[in-house]
């Protein structure tokens, strides 16, 4: 009897989207008097930071600091319409709704600021900073603050615009199963190393190393939190995981968080994450979705390393020690 | 977390003020020192708890309810069934026509899984309608259940769901939904190996922090505000328009931050039965689940089956692959005929394979309804596509890493749903983590890109 090492890796990619029914998501942007922007829309902020990353791609497009952005979001009588927070989609489809909407915007802020300075608009470009000077010529310059004032006191526009993201349904074909089921895909791969007790089933996770290839990191910290999570997750999903351990039996189900079995801080692993970016043709500024993809990798690697360990195959989920323990006792007597 | 800025980089611009700046987020104070304001954090005078009487069974037929005791319980205000729900017969996904309608809000002559909500009790309290919920009668005539998907196939296996026919999904092309690409069968007969193999999964929960619920306010002037945790607005203002025949004008849906929800609150469950009590009593109601309700009555993860069997040559090359995918969807549809379908897309995963089948089937039997949790139709496709790949190297002798280099997909590369590669990265993903794993391969795999094969 021993602690037996072993090693495992999987790749994987994952689509970005629904559009099996249609993937429609809007967005509307208008600036106040004073100059910042409201992204108004219907879609929900899950925990994942959706309010964040859709302020800093409404700042990056407008020209403005992300702190002049606030996000009004998940009231039906306001927001325009959105499918939804899941499939991956909300970073993707609705922030493809707001850069079309702050660009319309941005255009009025423009054209503003042009008659202010009495220059062309197609001149003009934003510091980025909160102020719109002519090209070329930084000392030529009005606040995005003095703008938004004249356009609503004085010129009578309104800095506002709307955006729409639509990916058309598709009908997968009968026959031959021709579809186009999501637009661009996110990759992975990761390497996992375990620890497996021969004696007891118990499997100890040591280190797992990701590499996610995700478009682009739009914010890199809340994207590795997104990334750290999932892969415990997969973790948890590889190792730990049901409502229903001895189905059909349905007494044995957790009701609570401990009686669910998931790991806890002390079980998980020494966690390596690494981000690539290939930008993909139709993303908000290249980003792909990462938020399901990234807790997938790790439960075929796992399985795989748990493999490399002892020499077993469990190819039912979760993988417990009871279902390794078997497996070996298969094996021995084998 | 490190950015390999390496790869791809004459393909983006790193210029840009905000893209690409790790900021603080905004909502983060609000969390950590718990200020954050979540739905149920609102309370309204005269609010009333809904708690739902639910089946024991797996599978009974119902003789009779009596709620009589359960009315005199001090503290009651109203017991809701069946006959109360205008309309009782639903299907979530009926939005984007994906039919039959084929769930109740509240069960008739039939309950078809083991926590099928029946009867629903408003009460002054929660406790009282706890205690109420205990007092309904329900008189069940239990019938056979089944409890798993070979034996729900099975010829003569009794049948879960009347408004299906068949204890599978009915496609428009079929018993399943279908990937065709190739010939199959000539890239059997032209391969070295042939392996055949079964994966399948339990069912997980979602457990997010905070339950799935929602509080419902009549506003006075025939419309309803309902603060919900629903992680798709609009998708529970239509359903629940169309479940109580009620003008979607009438709904006004408040969200905000949810306290996690990885699919589990996609099913609209709580809203519709909770706007109907809040109209029916001319008072708040909240109806959230309790810790038990999520883990154990919300919809899981399916279980799924998945067999695998591939053609492949010595020399590393998968020359065909004739996957069968089912899927759990317990009594009901909810989101599981769109995650089957979606798992047909997904095979044969990140590889240029170029004779594939898959049949996806989505299956019904007598287990909790599962629906979306996150990478539903992909994730446990994933674990089956990936230990098959580990399978294989293993059985013509080659290095898995490298294995999967020879059969990666690239730009260009024809799927088998019959989309054209494009930004594909598997390659790439694959090199940097040999290196940052120190799982060294052969030096031409280094060499390799995703960008279009030549000639």
């Amino acid at each position: 009897m021993a602690i037996r090492r072993g090693r495992g890796v999987a790749a994987i990619n994952y689509p970005t989207g629904m559009n099996l029914g249609g993937d429609p998501s809007q967005a509307l942007v208008h600036s106040t008097p004073t100059g910042n922007f409201m992204v108004t829309l219907s879609s929900v902020d899950l925990g994942q930071g959706l309010k964040q990353v859709i302020s800093q791609i409404c700042a990056e497009t407008i020209g403005v600091p992300t702190d002049r952005v606030v996000v009004d979001t998940a009231d039906t009588d306001t927001g325009p319409h959105c499918m939804g927070t899941f499939a991956s989609r909300g970073t993707h489809r609705i922030g493809n709704a707001v850069i079309q909407a702050a660009k319309e915007a941005r255009q009025v802020m423009l054209e503003v600021a042009a008659e202010e300075l009495e220059v062309n608009a197609a001149d003009l470009e934003t510091d980025g900073a909160g102020n719109i000077h002519v090209k070329g010529a930084p000392q030529k310059a009005i606040s995005i603050f003095d703008t938004a004032l004249s356009a609503h006191f004085k010129r009578g526009r309104s800095i506002s615009g709307r955006g729409m993201f639509l990916v058309p349904r598709s009908f997968p074909e009968t026959e031959t199963g021709a579809m186009k089921p999501a637009t661009c895909y996110a990759h992975a791969c990761t390497v996992a190393e375990v620890e497996v007790d021969d004696e007891t089933g118990e499997v100890t996770v040591l280190t797992v190393k990701n590499v996610f290839e995700i478009g682009r990191a739009l914010n890199p910290k809340m994207v590795e939190q997104q990334l750290v999570g999932g892969s415990w997750m997969g973790i948890s999903h590889t190792l730990y995981e049901t409502t229903e351990p001895y189905y059909p039996a349905r007494e044995h189900g957790g009701s609570d968080f401990n009686e669910y079995l998931m790991p806890g801080p002390g079980d998980l692993a020494d966690t390596e994450i690494i981000v690539l970016e290939r930008p993909s043709a139709d993303g908000p500024y290249g980003a792909k979705g990462p938020g399901e993809m990234c807790a997938n990798p790790q439960i075929p690697a796992l399985a795989n390393a748990i493999f490399d360990a002892v020499g077993v195959r469990i190819d039912h989920l979760p993988i417990t020690p009871e279902r390794i323990l078997r497996a070996l006792k298969e094996q021995r007597r084998v | 977390m490190r950015l390999a800025k390496s790869y791809f980089a004459d393909e983006r611009k790193d210029d840009l003020n905000e893209i690409g700046q790790g900021r603080s987020r905004v909502d983060l104070p609000g969390h950590v020192t718990g200020k954050t304001t979540y739905f149920a954090d609102r309370n309204f005078p005269g609010m009333l708890h809904l708690k739902m009487v639910r089946s024991p069974h797996h599978h009974a037929r119902i003789r009779s309810i009596d709620t009589s005791e359960a009315e005199k319980h001090p503290g009651v205000v109203r017991v809701l069934t069946a006959k109360d729900v205008p309309h009782n017969t639903y299907t979530i996904l009926i939005l984007i026509q994906i039919g039959p309608e084929d769930e109740h809000v509240l069960a008739e002559e039939k309950v078809r899984w083991k926590g099928e909500a029946v009867v629903a009790v408003l009460a002054e309290t929660e406790r009282a309608a706890q205690e109420a919920a205990a007092k309904v009668k329900v008189d069940y005539e239990v019938l056979p259940a089944v409890l798993d998907m070979e034996a729900a196939l099975k010829p003569g296996a009794p049948l879960v769901n009347e408004h299906h026919g068949q204890n599978y999904y009915m496609y428009d092309s079929g018993a399943c939904r279908k990937v065709r690409f190739g010939d199959v069968e000539k890239g059997f007969a032209e391969a070295d190996h042939i392996l055949e193999q079964t994966y399948s999964s339990s069912p997980i929960e979602q457990a997010p922090m905070e339950t799935t619920g929602c509080i419902a306010v009549p506003e006075g002037n025939d419309r309803f505000t309902c603060y919900t945790n629903t992680q798709a607005m609009f998708f529970t203002l239509d359903n629940t328009s169309i479940i109580l025949q009620m003008p979607g004008s009438q709904l006004h849906l408040v969200g905000g931050t949810a306290g996690g929800g990885f699919g589990g609150k996609v099913d609209v469950i709580v809203e519709p039965i909770a706007i109907l009590a809040a109209k029916l009593t001319g008072r708040p109601v909240s109806f959230i689940y309790s810790r038990h309700e999520e883990m154990q009555i919300s919809s899981p993860r399916a279980a799924e089956t998945i067999t695998i069997k591939d053609g492949v040559m010595n020399d590393g090359r998968i020359v065909a692959r004739y996957v069968t995918g089912y899927t759990d969807a317990g009594a009901y549809s909810r989101h599981s005929p769109y995650g089957a379908q979606k798992g047909a897309a997904h095979y044969p995963g990140p590889y240029t394979i170029p004779n594939v089948w898959a049949d996806t089937y989505c299956v019904y039997t007598n287990r909790t309804p599962s629906s979306a949790m996150r990478g539903f139709g992909v994730t446990i496709a994933d674990f089956a596509l990936e230990v098959q790949m580990d399978k294989l190297a293993r059985l013509i002798g080659m290095d898995p890493l490298e294995f999967r280099f020879i059969n990666a997909y690239r730009d260009g590369d024809m799927k088998a749903h019959r989309q054209t590669t494009e930004g594909a990265a598997l390659i790439e993903c694959m090199q940097e983590a040999s290196r940052a794993a120190n799982w060294p391969v052969a030096e031409k795999y280094y060499a390799l890109s995703s960008h279009p094969r030549e000639g």
